[in-house]
């Protein structure tokens, strides 16, 4: 019997030839991952292991991201506690200034590549699946373990098969295919499994497209979301992994608990409406529905691509006088090739604010919190009852292009309406 | 393990770990700091009324979003001995066996109890009763594996013998 690519690297990282789905395996870890608000939890529960030193302190990665720069004195005397066990231990640590959203940095700095097993203390670690690695969430107490023993344990997830041909309409990118993908699996129509993207339209993808849809995997349940590496994920790696990698392929036989087939051909711009990520409209179906807020950024679309889709629809327009455009380029090196490719002075012409890279608003935690009432769009990948801040408030999720025409607009917006 | 019997408190389907423990609140590990906001964006009066020993039930998609552990340690810190939910999202449903918080999944029990029933979770036979309606429901015994951890009290302590070489 034939193994997917997700069984294939759990059985190696397992020391087994061959898994199946459903079994306990305990596998070693190549990366173990946490942030300002997950790593204070298990470096406390690591303490309590009676461990001293972690696992191997060049695959122990530390990001605070989240509520940084410092938002309060509570998550200064969090990032302190992280920064000074970074120290500590001479782990992977990246400091304000020289950092950026986890998920983003990561593989930009080259420490995820093809066939990794990486877990971290955040959902969205679902991201290297873009580069053909299994990658998965865990909590604060998992990852102590993993920091203490390089091993974590895992059932082996059944795979479902999603397939995209067809070619992209203009202005669709990864965050409308995997929002339409998740509106038709819905939020648990994945849970515990994985999900492989293949077909002719995921070939097509940018790399950064592919780290969106890698991102949301999460959002429909699902334990990881896996793509077929291609010169594309060579191309992207190159000059930047120096560990060895290695490749995998899902066997011709490979058993698949579900197939689903989509033409990426009909799929308009998609936005998904409170509360669920899995409410989404087409945008010629969203009807008239004024904002008060634009947020651009986050793990799931704050890069390069990104920012130039954005700039391309605001160049020479103005944000609507009663909404604020925030844009958060997604690390640093994405901020300071924005500024050179004249972006910044784009967004700032426009009337956003641009912020260094953070966390912030996506989990409502600082940087444009709404207030009882109010409706964002947002690039993120949550628009759950108070994701960004008052419970009554609502966030509507779209990708750059939509966000973007919908700050022009002062309401949401297709891109096609503002050039 | 030990039955379990409390009076329930019910929620519906994908309650989220942004509702369990908003972020605006993460700014904090202390399980009693933590617990003064559980739910409170879904039920703003569940801080005050929840007791020790009660049991919240729940549709499907129990716990889904973020990884935070701080969801099952605000549960925890509530003083709440279990969670019964048609379907877990899967890093609740390991933050909460690592952390030592009883969590089952029963399929149907959420739609037929109403808040302030009295449950009995029996976890080694597999069996939930809702005693005020008198309605059983079957739950899947846990693995051997996570009986392991469960007694142990959690991941941190079974993994501390297994580096002393006691499992
Ligand atoms: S940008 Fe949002 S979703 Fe991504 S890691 Fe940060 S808080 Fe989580």
């Amino acid at each position: 019997m034939g193994m997917t690519v997700t069984e294939k690297i759990l059985a190696f990282h397992a020391g087994l030839k061959e898994v199946e789905p459903g079994q306990l395996i305990n596998a070693r870890i190549d990366l173990a991952l946490a942030n300002d608000i997950t790593a204070p939890l298990a470096i406390k529960e690591f303490r309590r292991l009676g461990v001293t030193k972690v696992f191997d302190p060049q695959r122990v990665v530390l990001v605070p991201d989240h509520f940084t720069p410092n938002k309060d004195i509570k998550s200064a005397e969090q990032a302190k506690l992280v920064r000074e066990f970074a120290r500590e231990q001479g782990v992977i640590y990246y400091e304000i200034g020289r950092m950026g959203i986890e998920h983003c940095l990561l593989p930009e700095e080259g420490l995820v590549g093809p066939g990794d097993l990486i877990v971290g203390a955040d959902s969205h670690t679902c991201t290297y699946g873009a580069l053909g690695a299994f990658a998965t969430g865990v909590g604060s107490t998992d990852l102590a373990c993993a920091m203490a023993t390089g091993e974590c344990w895992f059932k082996v997830p059944e795979t479902i098969l999603l397939r995209y041909y067809g070619k992209l309409r203009p202005w669709v990118g990864g965050k409308d295919l995997i929002l339409y993908t998740i509106g038709d699996l819905g939020v648990d129509g994945a849970l515990y499994k994985a999900l492989e993207f293949t077909g002719e339209a995921i070939a097509e993808l940018s790399m950064d497209g592919r780290f969106t849809m890698a991102n949301m995997a999460v959002e429909a349940g699902a334990k990881n979301g896996i793509f077929p590496v291609d010169e594309k994920t060579l191309e992207y790696i190159r000059g930047r992994v120096k560990r060895p990698y290695q490749v995998y392929t899902s066997d011709a036989d490979a058993r698949y608990s579900e197939i689903r087939e989509y033409d990426a051909s009909r799929i308009e711009p998609q936005v998904a409406f409170p509360h669920l990520p899995e409410n989404t409209r087409n945008i010629s179906e969203v009807g008239d529905i004024k904002i008060d807020q634009v947020v651009i950024g986050s793990c799931t679309n704050g890069r390069m691509e990104d920012l130039r889709v954005a700039a391309k629809i605001l160049r020479g327009k103005k944000v609507h006088p009663e909404v604020r455009l925030i844009i958060i380029p997604g690390t640093q090196k994405i901020y300071a090739q924005a500024l050179e490719e004249g972006l910044i002075s784009v967004f700032i012409e426009a009337g956003a604010a641009v912020s260094t890279p953070t966390c912030g608003p996506c989990l409502g935690g600082h940087m444009g919190i709404l207030a009882r009432g109010e409706r964002a769009v947002a690039t993120t990948n949550r628009n759950f009852v108070g994701r960004m801040g008052h419970p009554e408030s609502e966030v509507y999720l779209a990708g750059p292009a939509v966000a973007a025409a919908s700050a022009i607009k002062g309401r949401i917006a297709a891109p096609e309406e503002v050039l | 393990m030990q039955p379990i019997r409390g009076r329930c408190h019910k929620f519906g389907d994908d309650i989220d770990t942004d509702v369990i423990i908003p972020a605006r609140y993460l700014n904090t590990t202390d399980p009693q700091e933590l617990a003064k906001h559980c739910m409170e964006d879904a039920d703003p009066a569940f801080p005050a009324k929840v007791k020790p020993g009660d049991i919240i039930i729940a549709g499907k998609n129990f716990g889904c979003g973020s990884s935070r552990e701080h969801a099952p340690l605000a549960i925890k810190g509530a003083g709440v001995a279990a969670v019964v939910a048609s379907s877990f999202a899967r890093i609740f449903y390991r933050n909460a066996i690592n952390i030592g918080l009883p969590i089952f999944e029963a399929p149907g029990l959420a739609e037929a109890s109403e808040p302030g029933d009295e449950i009995v979770i029996y976890p080694e036979e597999g069996v939930i009763t809702n005693l005020t309606r008198n309605l059983t429901f079957r739950t899947a015994p846990f693995p051997p594996f996570m009986q392991g951890i469960m007694a142990a009290g959690g991941l941190i302590p079974y993994v501390a013998k297994k580096l002393k070489g006691e499992v």
